[in-house]
């Protein structure tokens, strides 16, 4: 990522040179004007600086020490060169949390995208007073705090008098009474997904079915008229204008879930927590600062935002060149 | 056709119904709870809806320890982050939006990258770089963390609603004789007063659910902000006094919801891409 090269750059200069050149004379009043941004961005930057950007300085230089609760106290840690990194590389819990992490992110986005996409296209089919109930609905649950959620998770969840252990029972889904849904890190990862899930799937809703109002009516119609079937008409009309939405949306779903920690920290809770239950950003907790192994909790830091870079080199670059057209 | 239309849209209205109770229940369950007497949240089977709704659990979970405190430390910390923020993510807003200048573009990937940041991965040089400092265990140390967050989101936004107000409207003010910075207070800022207000409250949304950097960076209980004082309800076994959890739960919702639904016209798709979620 180099801003090297401004789109419209050249359109930008040919302006310039089409605009009479009028010769001014150096005043007080046309520094303050050409230095203006850079004063007005400066409170900013200068907080991120000190607040981020050293603490990331300070990170890279912390995974190359043995750094641990004497070291944090001398504040000063010794050099081990690319230990920390060759003990996170050579140990297995680690490739596991990363294969987990990469499972659990794709099962997420998926759910969050697919079920998202088709309440969506609901909100398109259904009388107004029924989407407005459902938008309601959707707004109460992406306004619950997710701290709030996990409680109201695991008193829904709860062994002996949990609700869903009774819905589904009397359901006739299969015998739930009394089931332990924390009882095996597949079932902990499952109740997690629902609750990621369920809490964003409203902002993708909000979303796509924003830009699905965008889709004109004719269009689907003469489709239908054609004789195209719902999905035909959802794959080769619709899509392709909603497509951009989508990859906007997916990508920062993956980052999202890639990086998840409360969730999955307070609904499977600390007491259960180990390597078979792991996510990224829990193993990282738990090998940094609960051992406080700050130097190897720094290497795998340093990893985990590497990989998540990768990730969103398309949203940062999407979102740059939005911002650029402006002004 | 007509006769089959109506029926298909009986048929999806149906499914929506179905799905709206699906998805509103955990909300409904969590403050249905909170007011149902211990009898009834006991039973192996459960109370829909109480005939006998009680407030003990409120009053049981207000008067646990540490409520308050959390409740006050979570408002001076989110007061705080929110009025500094606003102040400096207005400027750097002004700067994107009505200049053009050398290094513009690096300060857009700065203020689109860190939001990408996963947080998990900020735990350890932040909680290091401010123990250095002194700064553990102080409010003042997780306020300015929260502002590395708040900003960035703070200043795209701000930046789409200044934007969105016509160069002509400027313009006018400063051929009357208004100086630039007389443009920018009489005419700029009560026509960007209301996207100051709705991008005020998602701050506050952010701020106020923010966890993880709350529970490393605050080890007193006395200075632990409302979620970790709710995530700490139910302590390590799960023998749980449920009504005082949902009540506690509601209490801590419930400023986030009512600012929710006072914004929820605003969600755009510019304001909320990479803002406020869980």
């Amino acid at each position: 990522m180099t801003s090297s090269e401004i789109p419209g750059g050249t359109a930008y200069a040919a302006e310039a040179a089409i605009r009479p050149r009028r010769r001014r004379p150096f005043t007080f009043a046309r520094l303050l004007r050409a230095s203006a941004p850079y004063l007005l961005i400066l409170p900013v930057v200068a907080v991120i600086a000190a607040i981020l950007g050293y603490p990331l300085y300070y990170l890279a230089r912390l995974s190359f020490q043995k750094y641990g609760l004497f070291e944090l106290i001398a504040h000063h840690g010794t050099s081990v060169g690319w230990a920390n990194y060759s003990s996170v590389l050579h140990d297995h819990v680690f490739w596991q949390v990363l294969v987990r992490t990469i499972v659990f992110t794709i099962a997420n986005v998926a759910l969050t995208i697919g079920i998202g996409t088709l309440l969506a296209l609901l909100l398109t089919k259904v009388s107004s007073v029924v989407r407005i109930l459902l938008t309601a609905g959707l707004v109460l649950a992406w306004s619950m705090p997710p701290v709030v959620a996990v409680q109201v998770w695991v008193w829904m969840t709860n062994t002996e008098n949990g609700v869903l252990n009774y819905a589904l029972t009397n359901l006739h889904v299969g015998d739930y009474a009394q089931h332990d849904w924390y009882a095996s890190s597949f079932s902990q990862l499952s109740l997690t997904t629902s609750l990621v899930v369920w809490g964003a799937i409203p902002f993708v809703v909000v979303t796509v079915y924003a830009g699905l109002s965008q889709v004109s009516h004719e269009l689907v119609e003469a489709a239908e008229i054609d004789g195209a079937r719902a999905w035909r008409v959802f794959k080769d009309v619709t899509f392709p204008i909603v497509k951009p939405i989508f990859l906007i949306l997916t990508s920062l779903s993956i980052i999202w879930d890639f990086g998840v920690f409360t969730q999955p920290f307070l609904l499977i809770d600390q007491t259960r927590i180990n390597a078979s239950n792991e996510l990224m950003g829990i193993y990282l907790y738990e090998e940094g600062y609960v051992k406080t192994d700050f130097g190897r909790g720094a290497a795998i830091s340093i990893l985990m935002l590497l990989i998540v870079s990768v990730l969103s080199i398309f949203y940062v670059r999407k979102m740059v060149r939005t911002g650029d057209e402006a002004a | 056709m007509r006769a089959r239309r109506r029926r298909s849209r009986l048929v999806w209205d149906a499914i929506g119904l179905l799905l709206f109770l699906v998805i509103a229940f955990p909300v409904y369950w969590m403050i249905a709870s909170a007011f149902k007497p211990d009898d009834e949240l006991n039973g192996l089977t459960p109370t829909w809806f109480s005939l006998h709704p009680t407030l003990s659990h409120f009053r049981d979970a207000i008067n646990k320890p540490f409520f308050w405190d959390g409740v006050k430390n979570s408002l001076i910390v989110v007061s705080v982050t929110v009025a500094l923020s606003m102040v400096l993510a207005f400027l750097a807003a002004v700067a994107l939006a009505k200049f053009r200048f050398t290094g513009r573009k690096a300060f857009i990937v700065l203020i689109i990258g860190i939001q990408m940041l996963p947080q998990a991965g900020l735990i350890i040089p932040l909680y290091v770089v401010l123990a250095r400092y002194h700064q553990v265990n102080a409010l003042s140390g997780v306020i300015v963390t929260y502002m590395t967050f708040v900003l960035p989101f703070s200043v795209w936004v701000l930046r789409g609603f200044l934007l969105g107000i016509p160069k002509e409207l400027e313009e006018a003010a400063m051929v009357d004789g208004s100086s630039r910075l007389g443009a920018f207070s009489r005419i700029l800022l009560p026509l960007v007063a209301p996207g100051l207000v709705a991008t005020s409250i998602f701050a506050f949304i952010t701020t106020w659910n923010e966890y993880i950097f709350a529970r490393v960076l605050l080890n007193d209980q006395s200075k632990q902000t409302a979620t970790v004082w709710l995530s700490y309800f139910y302590g390590t076994s799960r023998n749980t006094d449920w009504g005082g959890l949902m009540a506690g739960s509601t209490l801590i919702a419930i400023p986030v919801i009512v600012f929710f639904l006072i914004v929820q016209r605003k969600i755009g798709f510019g304001l909320t891409a990479g803002a406020v979620r869980g």
